[in-house]
C-alpha cells in the first residue's frame, strides 16, 4: 500500500527525522493561510500517489502567500500527468504547502528487503535527487549499501559507513546515522516493504532535511497497523481495482484489454493472460480469486465483468487444489441467476472435486462455452471476443 | 529415488483441526502418505481423522516419529509455528500458508540460519512425489510416477504443466512448489541441486514468473553445474510493468525483473524455454527424445 508524501513525512517526524516546515491544504485559501504561516518563501507539491511529479509542472515555488493560493488553485481538482501515471492522470485533491529549503547538497536513502540475503537493506548514495535505476545503471560505484540483522538491529558503524560513502563531513555524519537508524525502526515497526528519502537534503547551512519521502506497507502486514490502513486515498488508486478490493478480490489488476479472466492462483493467472496474448487477444484484467472457498467471491468476479463495459468476454480457467471445483462451479450458477450476463462465457475447470463441480454446471440451465485445457480456453475466449466485436 | 518426501516420511500436519487442514490431511490419508501427528495448540490428547493431535511440536515429534512438517497455520501465525518446527528439530517444513508478512519471514530466515530445517513455502502448493508421498494440496490424480522433477513458484500452474506431463505418459519424479512469496524458504537453485544429485530424476521442469532474481540464479547453476536437461516456463510476459515492484525495489534487481530478461537468460544457460504455458509438456517429451 502507498501513502501520500505528506502522510510519509509525518510519519518520518513522528520517528525524530527532520522533515522541512509545513502543512496539507484541500483547498487554495488553506494554502494561503499555510504559507503566510511559514512567512517566507514556500514550495507547493501536489500529492499524488505517482512520481515524476516535478518534471509534470505538480511542484511550484512560490514567494507569498497569494501565489500559494494561485498556484494550489492550478493544482488542486486537476489531473496530473507524470511518466508513471499514464494518459489519464491522477487527480490532484491535497498539495503540501512546505518552507522552501536552501539546498546544498541532494542525497538519496532508502530500505527495502533484498530478496536474495533476506535481509532488509539500506541504501544510500550523494546521487540523490534523480531515479536511483538511473544510478545503479550508470553509477553503480555512488550507491552504498548495507545490510541489516533483524536480531541486532541497524548499528552506529553501518551509519558511518554509508555516511562517509555519501561524502559528508565529519560533523554529519553522527546526525546521519541517527536519522538511518529511525528510518529502520520506522520500516520494522511499520512492516513497510520500502522507505525512501529521495533526495535527503543538507541546506546551505549545514542542516539535513527528508525533502521527499515515500513510504510503501506490506499489504500482509497492514491487520496489524490500523493506523496506516486509514491513510489509504481511494482516489488514488483504479476505480475498478478498488471495487475489486471493495468485494473481497484482492488480487485484481486492471489490464488494457477486453477480455474478462477469472483464475485461481497467481502464476496460473500470469500464464492465461499471457496465452490469450499468444492467441491474439487482450485481457482486461488479472484476477486471482485465491484459495477461499466462497461462493460469493465468484459472483463478485462475474458483477466485475459486469460492471466493466470493456469486456466482450470472459474466460474462467480453474485448476482446484486448495480451490474446490463444485464451490467455483456453485459461484457460476449464482452469478447467472443473479446478473444478466450478456457476454461469452468459456470455462475451463480442472483439479479437486471436478466430477461435482462438473456436475452442477450440467444440471444448470446456464449456457457457457466449454474449453478442454487452457489453450484450448484461451483460443475460444478471443474467438468468442471477436464475435462479440461483430 | 525422490527428493524430499517419500515413502518414508511421517508427516505432521501443524493446524491439523482447522478447515483447510482437515480437508487437505484427509486427502493426503487418501492418497497414501504417512500422517502420524497433528498440532494445534489447546486440542493435544485428541484425535483427528484417526490422527493423535498434540499441543506442541515438540511432544508429537518425540511420540510419533514425525520427520516433515505440513502447515496450514493462518499467515498471524504461520511465522510462529515455523520457528517452532525449527526449533523443536524437524528437517522439512512445508508451509502452505498464503499472506505471511515479509518482515516475519525476514526473522524466521534469520533462525533458519545455521539450523538443518529446510523449509519449503511459504505460499506453495506443498510437495509431492508421486507414488510415495503426497505433502500439500496438490491433486493427487493428476500424477504419475516417473523421472521428471517439477520446480515451481506457483501453484495452480504446476498443477497444470504436471497435467500436461501425465497427460503424455511423462511421470514425475518430485514436484516442489517452491511458493510465490519473495522470501521463499528454498529457492528454485536449492532444488536444482537436489535433482541433479537424485538418480531418479533424468530432467526438470521448472516453472518462473517475474519479480526477483530467482530464474537469473537459476541460469547460472544450470549452466554451471546442472548435466541434466532443464525446460522452463517464464510466467507474467503480459503484466504491466511497475505494478506491484516498488520503485527502490527495482534496483536490486534492474530490469531482471521482466519475464523477457529472464527467458532470455534461461535460454542462454541452456535450459529449453516452452514458448507458451500450454506447450510446456510437449517441449519435455521433445527434449526427453534427444536424451
Amino acid at each position: 500500500m502507498k501513502v501520500h508524501e505528506y502522510q510519509a513525512k509525518a510519519l518520518l517526524a513522528q520517528y525524530g527525522m527532520p522533515v522541512p516546515r509545513g502543512k496539507v491544504a484541500a483547498t487554495p485559501a488553506e494554502a494561503r493561510e499555510i504559507a503566510a504561516e511559514i512567512g517566507s518563501k514556500v514550495v507547493i507539491k501536489a500529492q499524488v500517489y505517482a512520481g515524476g511529479r516535478g518534471k509534470a509542472g505538480g511542484i511550484r515555488i512560490v514567494n507569498n502567500p497569494a501565489e500559494a493560493k494561485r498556484a494550489a488553485s492550478q493544482l488542486i481538482g486537476t489531473r496530473l500527468v507524470t511518466h508513471q501515471t499514464g494518459p489519464e492522470g491522477v487527480s490532484v485533491t491535497r498539495v503540501l504547502v512546505e518552507e522552501a529549503s536552501n539546498v546544498a547538497r541532494e542525497l538519496y536513502l532508502s530500505i527495502l528487503v533484498d530478496g536474495t540475503s533476506h535481509l532488509p537493506v539500506m541504501m544510500a548514495s550523494e546521487a540523490g535527487g534523480m531515479e536511483i535505476e538511473e544510478v545503479a545503471q550508470s553509477a553503480p560505484e555512488r550507491i552504498f549499501k548495507s545490510y541489516i540483522d533483524p536480531a541486532i538491529g541497524f548499528q552506529p558503524f553501518q551509519g558511518r559507513k554509508l555516511a562517509y560513502g555519501m561524502n559528508l563531513d565529519g560533523g554529519q555524519t553522527g546526525e546521519a546515522a541517527r536519522l538511518m537508524a529511525n528510518l529502520y525502526k520506522l520500516f520494522m515497526d511499520k512492516d513497510c516493504s520500502l522507505a525512501e528519502i529521495n533526495p535527503l537534503v543538507v541546506t546551505v547551512d549545514g542542516k539535513m532535511l527528508a525533502l521527499d519521502a515515500k513510504l510503501n506497507f506490506d499489504d500482509n502486514a497492514l491487520y496489524r497497523h490500523k493506523d496506516i490502513q486509514e491513510l489509504r486515498d481511494k482516489e488514488q488508486e483504479e476505480p475498478l481495482e478498488i471495487q475489486a478490493r471493495d468485494w473481497g478480490i484482492n488480487n485484481y489488476v486492471k489490464m488494457d484489454g477486453d477480455i474478462g479472466c477469472m483464475v485461481n492462483g497467481a502464476g496460473l493467472a500470469m500464464a492465461v493472460n499471457d496465452l490469450i496474448q499468444y492467441c491474439g487477444g487482450r485481457a482486461a484484467n488479472f484476477l486471482d480469486i485465491g484459495t477461499l472457498n466462497n461462493t460469493e467471491r465468484v459472483v463478485n468476479s462475474f458483477k466485475m465483468f459486469v460492471a466493466d463495459p470493456r469486456i466482450k468476454a470472459v474466460l474462467v480457467n480453474i485448476f482446484g487444489g486448495m480451490a474446490r471445483v463444485d464451490v467455483i462451479a456453485k459461484g457460476i450458477v449464482e452469478a447467472y441467476q443473479q446478473m444478466n450476463i450478456s457476454f461469452p462465457v468459456v470455462i475451463r475447470l480442472a483439479g479437486t472435486n471436478l466430477e461435482e463441480g462438473q456436475r452442477i454446471l450440467a444440471e444448470s440451465e446456464i449456457s457457457f462455452i466449454r474449453a478442454k485445457d487452457f489453450y484450448d480456453g484461451a483460443r475460444k475466449v478471443v474467438e468468442a471476443a471477436k464475435g462479440a466485436m461483430k | 529415488m525422490s527428493i524430499l518426501v517419500d515413502e518414508s516420511t511421517r508427516l505432521l500436519v501443524q493446524g491439523i483441526t482447522g478447515g483447510e487442514g482437515s480437508f487437505h490431511t484427509q486427502r493426503c490419508l487418501q492418497y497414501g502418505t504417512k500422517v502420524v501427528a497433528g498440532v494445534t495448540p489447546g486440542k493435544g490428547g485428541s484425535q483427528h481423522l484417526g490422527v493423535p493431535v498434540f499441543n506442541t511440536i515438540e511432544k508429537a515429534m518425540a511420540e510419533t516419529g514425525a520427520n516433515a512438517s505440513l502447515m496450514f497455520v493462518p499467515p498471524a501465525f504461520a511465522a510462529d509455528g515455523i520457528l517452532e518446527a525449527t526449533e523443536a528439530g524437524m528437517p522439512l517444513i512445508v508451509c502452505i500458508t498464503e499472506g505471511i508478512p515479509v518482515l516475519d519471514m525476514v526473522k524466521v530466515h534469520r533462525y533458519l540460519k545455521g539450523k538443518s530445517t529446510r523449509l519449503i513455502g511459504p505460499n506453495c502448493p506443498g510437495v509431492m512425489s508421486p507414488g510415495k508421498c503426497k505433502a500439500g494440496i496438490m491433486v493427487g490424480e493428476i500424477h504419475l510416477p516417473g523421472n521428471v522433477g517439477v520446480i515451481s513458484r506457483s501453484g495452480t500452474l504446476t498443477y497444470d504443466v504436471v497435467s500436461q506431463l501425465t497427460s503424455l505418459r511423462i511421470g514425475q519424479s518430485t514436484c516442489v512448489g517452491i511458493g510465490g512469496d519473495a522470501l521463499p524458504g528454498s529457492t528454485f537453485v536449492d532444488i536444482l541441486k537436489l535433482f541433479q544429485a537424485d538418480q531418479d530424476t533424468k530432467a526438470v521442469v521448472l516453472i518462473g514468473e517475474i519479480g526477483g532474481t530467482m530464474e537469473q540464479e537459476a541460469a547460472e547453476f544450470i549452466s554451471d553445474k546442472m548435466t541434466k536437461p532443464v525446460v522452463a516456463f517464464v510466467a507474467g510476459s503480459t503484466a504491466p510493468p511497475g505494478k506491484r515492484m516498488g520503485h527502490a525495489g527495482a534496483i536490486t534487481t534492474g530490469s531482471a525483473g521482466k519475464a523477457s530478461e529472464k527467458i532470455k537468460t534461461l535460454s542462454q544457460a541452456g535450459a529449453t524455454v516452452a514458448p507458451t504455458p500450454a506447450e510446456v509438456g510437449l517441449t519435455v517429451k521433445k527434449v526427453l527424445e534427444n536424451l
